[in-house]
């Protein structure tokens, strides 16, 4: 099912609602558009930074410094959440050391995951995860993949309550289990809910998106990009004129604010190993977003491709 | 793993072919100059295989041994485990077939190395390559000397020679030593491939030599000389 004219109203008011704001989609001179999380209505820049093979570069002393040069970039120009897990290979430490160099950026939101298949090892594994990144609480913390979610999300409640995390969510990625996911979404109290979304991958549009409005949820997109592949097939493509009425200067604004025009969309988090991308991303966010029209024709026109 | 049909070998794949081919950059300038007595034991190999002095068996899977323990602890445990969680549970099955090299060779010396005819030949050959084919793949594909894969420093010659070796050799003890050289040429010849790199392909095609070579000599044992 596509998003519909019905059901992107329905989302844009649902959201609205839940936040007792308007949506405002235009940034303020110089700072990315921001969106309230539903449950507390603090406001987030819409696109954030993901860490997935981009981040992972070991201990490599130059791919460490250019990783921190990407966070530089991302902060400067006004970003704020940064998500990695423990399965992102060294992500966690190279994180660390991005903040470490940067003097710990206090406007920093730190999304983490907890992925083990132990109940007993979650705590363990969210207090090394902290110390990776060297921070004193996670602002977010999720259940990655969905793994041993009963249990963890228990844990991760249980230190909602305590103060030791702010926020907890949950994640899938690529349309995988989206019917448990949605029962999770249903019936347990959770802050974030985080799934793959993009021009091509739009089965999220049916069911999760229009949800987590109702629920008061706020929703992460991972792969925004198809980790890539979009990019990658559009790179030989002109931009079409009418992509002048979105004020974009490149493909990857083009599908990033298809992303974060829908209604239901808190944060993107594209990765990227580049600075003058992520500059691009954090760009996206601001200026004229497409409308239901718009995104049709995005839509349309890279489906064709 | 739920949904395990919807995965594929991206979904695995947790670093970027920079990243991967930099941690071999990285590897050799912390190493060098171990490369010259890591090639200079492929020498000795191959001297020991041409003159076959009394015992060289032992002292082939001793070297072996060492080699297979060194690539294990340097590489996957101390380096390649940074970037890919999955290396760490590797790292002891390269210290495995290590200690199964000690105990067949010096140990219970149950192994000839003397084995002809085409199974011996491929073995050569992959042997051959391991040493001194696999170390111009790097600036063959443009990434320069310094990325260079060598024997008894990297894993990828390391089991292919090991393979080739391995086609040289008879005794029972086969069994045990040639599966986790297989399943490395196979994991590591599929992460190249995920990765888009040309070079897998010599991973795949030492399995291939490997298997037709298996399938001859099973098929024709008295073709078997020594």
């Amino acid at each position: 099912m596509r998003t519909t004219r019905r059901t992107f109203v329905r989302a844009s008011l649902a959201t609205s609602a839940a936040a007792l704001l308007p949506i405002s989609l235009r940034a303020q001179e110089g700072s990315p558009a921001r969106r309230p999380i539903p449950s507390t209505r603090e406001a987030v820049p819409i696109v954030g930074l993901g860490t997935w093979i981009t981040f992972n570069v070991g201990g490599d002393a130059v791919l460490r410094d250019e990783c921190a040069g990407v966070m530089a970039a991302f902060f400067q120009a006004g970003g704020r959440m940064i998500d990695s897990s423990p399965m992102y290979g060294s992500s966690q430490p190279v994180i660390g050391y991005g903040l470490q160099k940067l003097g710990r950026p206090s406007t920093l939101f730190s999304a983490e995951k907890v992925w083990t298949s132990s109940a007993a090892a979650g705590p363990a594994q969210i207090e090394q995860s902290r110390r990776f990144w060297g921070v004193p609480t996670f602002d977010l913390v999720q259940v990655h993949n969905l793994l041993a979610w009963k249990e963890h999300l228990k844990t991760l409640f249980q230190m909602k309550a305590t103060g030791a995390v702010r926020y907890v969510g949950i994640t899938t990625s690529e349309g995988r289990r989206h019917d448990l996911l949605e029962q999770i979404m249903r019936n347990e109290p959770i802050d974030f809910v985080q799934f793959s979304y993009n021009v091509v991958d739009r089965q999220a549009e049916a069911r999760l998106l229009p949800l987590a409005s109702e629920r008061g949820i706020a929703v992460i997109v991972n792969r925004p990009f198809r980790q890539g592949a979009l990019t990658q097939r559009l790179k030989s493509e002109p931009l079409p004129e009418w992509a002048a009425e979105l004020g974009v200067s490149s493909w990857a604004q083009v599908i990033l604010k298809f992303v974060l025009s829908h209604p239901a969309v808190t944060v993107a988090i594209p990765a990227t190993t580049r600075v003058d991308h992520v500059r691009e991303n954090l760009a996206a966010a601001g200026g004229p977003m497409p409308d239901l029209a718009m995104r049709k024709r995005i839509s349309a026109y890279v489906q064709a491709l | 793993m739920s949904e395990w049909w919807t995965y594929r070998p991206e979904d695995f794949l947790l670093f970027s072919p920079r990243v991967y081919w930099r941690m071999f950059e990285l590897h050799n300038a912390a190493l060098w100059p171990l490369h010259v007595f890591a090639l200079a034991a492929g020498l000795i190999i191959i001297l020991l295989l041409a003159w076959r002095p009394r015992g060289y068996a032992r002292w082939l899977a001793l070297l072996l041994a060492i080699l297979w323990i060194f690539v294990g602890w340097t590489f996957l445990w101390n380096r390649y485990a940074d970037i890919n969680w999955a290396a760490a549970y590797v790292a002891p099955a390269f210290v495995v077939e290590g200690v199964l090299f000690l105990v067949c060779g010096p140990l219970l010396d149950s192994l000839a190395f003397d084995r002809r005819g085409l199974a011996g030949c491929i073995g050569y050959f992959m042997l051959a390559f391991a040493l001194a084919g696999q170390p111009l793949l790097a600036p063959l594909q443009g990434r320069g000397w310094a990325s260079s894969e060598v024997f008894g420093i990297a894993p990828d010659p390391t089991a292919i020679a090991t393979l080739g070796l391995l086609l040289l050799a008879r005794g029972r003890s086969l069994l045990l030593l040639l599966p986790i050289p297989v399943l490395w040429c196979l994991l590591s010849g599929m992460t190249l491939q995920t990765m888009g790199e040309p070079q897998a392909w010599a991973l795949h095609a030492a399995l291939a030599l490997a298997a037709i070579a298996c399938l001859r000599t099973a098929l024709r044992p008295s073709a078997h000389s020594g």
